[in-house]
């Protein structure tokens, strides 16, 4: 484990041994400097006392179970985004999660892709404040806000409400890997997985919109883990 | 029955109660007779005592000892009253006129009233007679008892005594037989009930209670009772065929996984092709995953567990928004994807397994029909239902394989091409159950049509949240 890293600084809270040491691996080899609690009243002591970036709870822990110690940090006004990880994957068990503090609900089994980009999405949501913009830019892209109107390079684009709002959720995390899942439930509210890869054909679809005709292509396929749309280097 | 238990029945401990009541009100009833009648007896007899000593001790003084010894004589006649008791009595001779032989020895005081007992000379023989009496002393040391015989007061009383003892003992045994009929009867029903609840318990779920015919409070007990038995029956059967199928749908591609790993060990070791083998097993783990995710909802929604989450929602844009989700797919087989949703009263659902559901339909249109096709998407409210439907015109499935294809992992022959588990349809059917929707699938001519009908929700649910 390095002692020194530019990645995250994340604590896993999860009483299993075999995940957290998947999660601290994975983590680490992702250039994050993870921490691991076993207990509930550990992970909510280490919690209060270090500063970490995100926090990663399961549900159920020994001692303190995980909605518990994210409400004692909430009134305790910490402020670190987390991201719950749990077996219980159905509508109301999220909503409770979500209702308790939790910013993010993931369930188990879990590709590591999904986790990653999830974590980077609330430490970089947890960073800035563009939820009041009126106007998104990347690179020659814009958006406008209150027109409902986009254009890249000067030129007006025409799109569907839905892909303008698929746009709008690709620009405010610029740089940040997407998933598919993330889109899913950020931009259409469903929190299954369609059988066909359907959220890859409305990506070509914007792609063909906003890229096409252009020397260089704004978004980008990630193998393996979703899509980002970022402005060229 | 053993009577330890009988006596423990809320319907015996009633009858005790309600004869304790009973008792007190008889006990209070004679009482009241008893003393408003003897009272007034003994009243009346110390009157008449007073109103006669009054009168002889006047007869004395008007005419002497002479005049009073013939009052005493007359009143203690023939003539005079049977139940009177007289006595003159000089303390140096003795007595002078009376029907007592001799003062009594109780009686020593002067003008007192004292209570005798007197034997009297009846027919049948000497008998013992109870005596009220005043005592007079008279000038010159003559002393003057005047009685009243209490015997029919005391036969009166003793009559009351008994009728109330009498009563007492036929209230008590009568209603000690009552209480035990009663309380015998009610655990007798009572008895049933919990025959029949153990041996649920024990495993026979189809046992019911028997209703004992006159549709009173045990009755009716009985009904809602085994109107939970009967869901109680309903959820554990379904629970069980949810566990067994998935043991069952879960050992086939965990054996495929186990194998590609087998032999992949069994191989001689090339890193290359090691990979390869990682990469299949992690994209079959994540599709018996996806099949385990996918029977874990069918399960819940045939269990009803997703029944409380139902809320009022408005089906036509449900279908909008997943007929939207599946345009561009449709768009690029070139399908057409007409959606016709004219205004309709809100169902109650579970917005999140309808639109896997309706989600599952459009996946299947849009991978069975061909390109240059078209599927319809509506939503129309049809009096007293509102009715989903999805219809393509693709190959469609034959009438004899209607029901079959939505049980769980059907795949019909044509569709073994395309990829998929056979299980969107189960779960359509089992989210249909759960939204109380009739599922019909019909043919389109050419094509498939599925039809879901939902009651429109009833005004309870129809409000906001």
């Amino acid at each position: 484990m390095p002692l020194y890293t530019t990645g995250m600084h994340i604590l896993v809270i999860e009483d299993d041994q075999e995940t957290a040491d998947y999660l601290r691996k994975g983590l680490g080899e992702s250039g994050h400097l993870a921490d691991h609690a076993a207990t509930g009243p550990d992970g909510l002591g280490m919690a209060l006392a270090g500063r970490y970036d995100v926090l990663i709870v399961d549900r159920m822990l020994p001692g303190l179970d995980g909605l518990s110690v994210i409400r004692v940090l909430r009134e305790e006004k910490v402020a670190t985004p987390v991201l719950i990880l749990s077996a219980l994957g159905r509508v109301d068990d999220r909503v409770r999660g979500l209702r308790a503090g939790g910013d993010d609900y993931l369930v188990k089994p879990f590709a590591f892709s999904e986790l990653l980009a999830r974590l980077e999405a609330l430490t970089r949501r947890a960073g800035t404040d563009a939820e009041e913009a009126t106007q998104l830019r990347v690179g020659d892209l814009e958006m406008n806000l209150l027109r409902r109107t986009v254009s890249r390079a000067g030129r007006p684009i025409e799109l569907q409400p839905r892909e303008f709002r698929l746009l709008e959720h690709l620009m405010r995390r610029e740089g940040q890997v997407v998933t598919r899942t993330m889109l899913l439930e950020g931009v259409w509210d469903y929190h299954f997985d369609p059988q066909t890869n359907v959220i890859d054909v409305h990506i070509s679809r914007l792609r063909a919109k906003i890229d096409k005709g252009f020397e260089t292509p704004l978004l980008h396929t990630i193998r393996g883990a979703g899509y980002c749309l970022r402005a060229p280097a | 029955m053993p009577l330890p238990n009988l006596f423990r029945t809320t319907a015996f401990r009633l009858t005790v109660l309600y004869l304790a009541l009973f008792v007190a009100s008889v006990v209070a009833i004679l009482g009241f007779i008893y003393w408003s009648t003897v009272a007034v007896i003994d009243r009346q007899a110390a009157a008449t005592i007073e109103a006669e000593i009054i009168g002889l001790a006047d007869q004395y003084e008007d005419r002497g000892l002479a005049g009073l010894i013939d009052a005493v004589r007359e009143r203690s006649g023939e003539g005079g009253s049977r139940d009177s008791v007289y006595l003159l009595w000089d303390p140096q001779t003795g007595p002078l006129a009376g029907n007592l032989a001799a003062w009594p020895p109780s009686a020593a005081g002067v003008s007192e009233w004292v209570r005798l007992t007197l034997n009297r000379r009846e027919d049948e023989g000497v008998v013992p007679h109870e005596v009220s009496a005043r005592t007079f002393q008279l000038a010159g040391g003559y002393r003057l008892l005047v009685g009243r015989d209490l015997h029919e007061r005391t036969k009166f009383r003793r009559l009351v005594v008994d009728t109330l003892i009498w009563s007492l003992c036929a209230a008590i045994g009568l209603g000690l037989l009552g209480g035990i009929f009663l309380s015998r009867r009610m655990l007798g029903r009572v008895e049933a009930v919990t025959m029949t609840t153990r041996r649920i318990m024990q495993g026979d779920l189809s046992q019911r209670i028997e209703p004992g015919g006159s549709d009173d409070e045990f009755d009716r007990l009985g009904e809602s009772l085994n109107a939970m038995f009967a869901q109680i029956e309903r959820l554990m059967s379904g629970m069980r065929l949810a566990t067994d199928s998935l043991a069952h749908d879960l050992r086939s591609p965990l054996t495929r996984l186990r194998g590609r790993i087998e032999l992949a060990l069994i191989s001689p070791p090339d890193p290359g092709r090691d990979r390869d083998a990682l990469g299949d097993v992690l994209r079959q783990a994540d599709a018996a995953l996806a099949t385990f995710d996918s029977l874990l909802k069918i399960a819940a929604a045939e269990a009803g567990v997703a029944a409380a989450e139902l809320r009022p929602l408005d089906l036509g844009a449900l279908a909008r928004d997943a007929a939207e989700l599946y345009e561009p797919l449709a768009d690029e087989k070139e399908i057409r994807l007409v959606v016709a949703t004219p205004p309709a009263p809100p169902v109650a659902a579970q917005r999140e397994l309808l639109a896997q559901a309706v989600a599952n339909l459009l996946d299947n249109a849009v991978k069975h029909t061909p390109a240059g096709g078209r599927i319809a998407v509506s939503v129309a409210a049809d009096e007293p239902v509102v009715r989903l439907t999805v219809a393509d015109n693709g190959p469609g499935v034959p009438e004899a394989d209607r029901e079959r294809v939505l049980e769980r992992f059907v795949r019909l022959e044509e569709a073994r091409s395309t990829p998929g588990a056979g299980l969107g349809l189960s779960l359509v059917a089992a989210v249909a159950r759960l939204h109380g929707a009739a599922l019909r699938l019909s043919d389109n001519t050419p094509g498939l049509r599925v039809d879901l009908e939902f009651p429109a929700a009833p005004p309870e649910v129809a409000g906001p949240r």
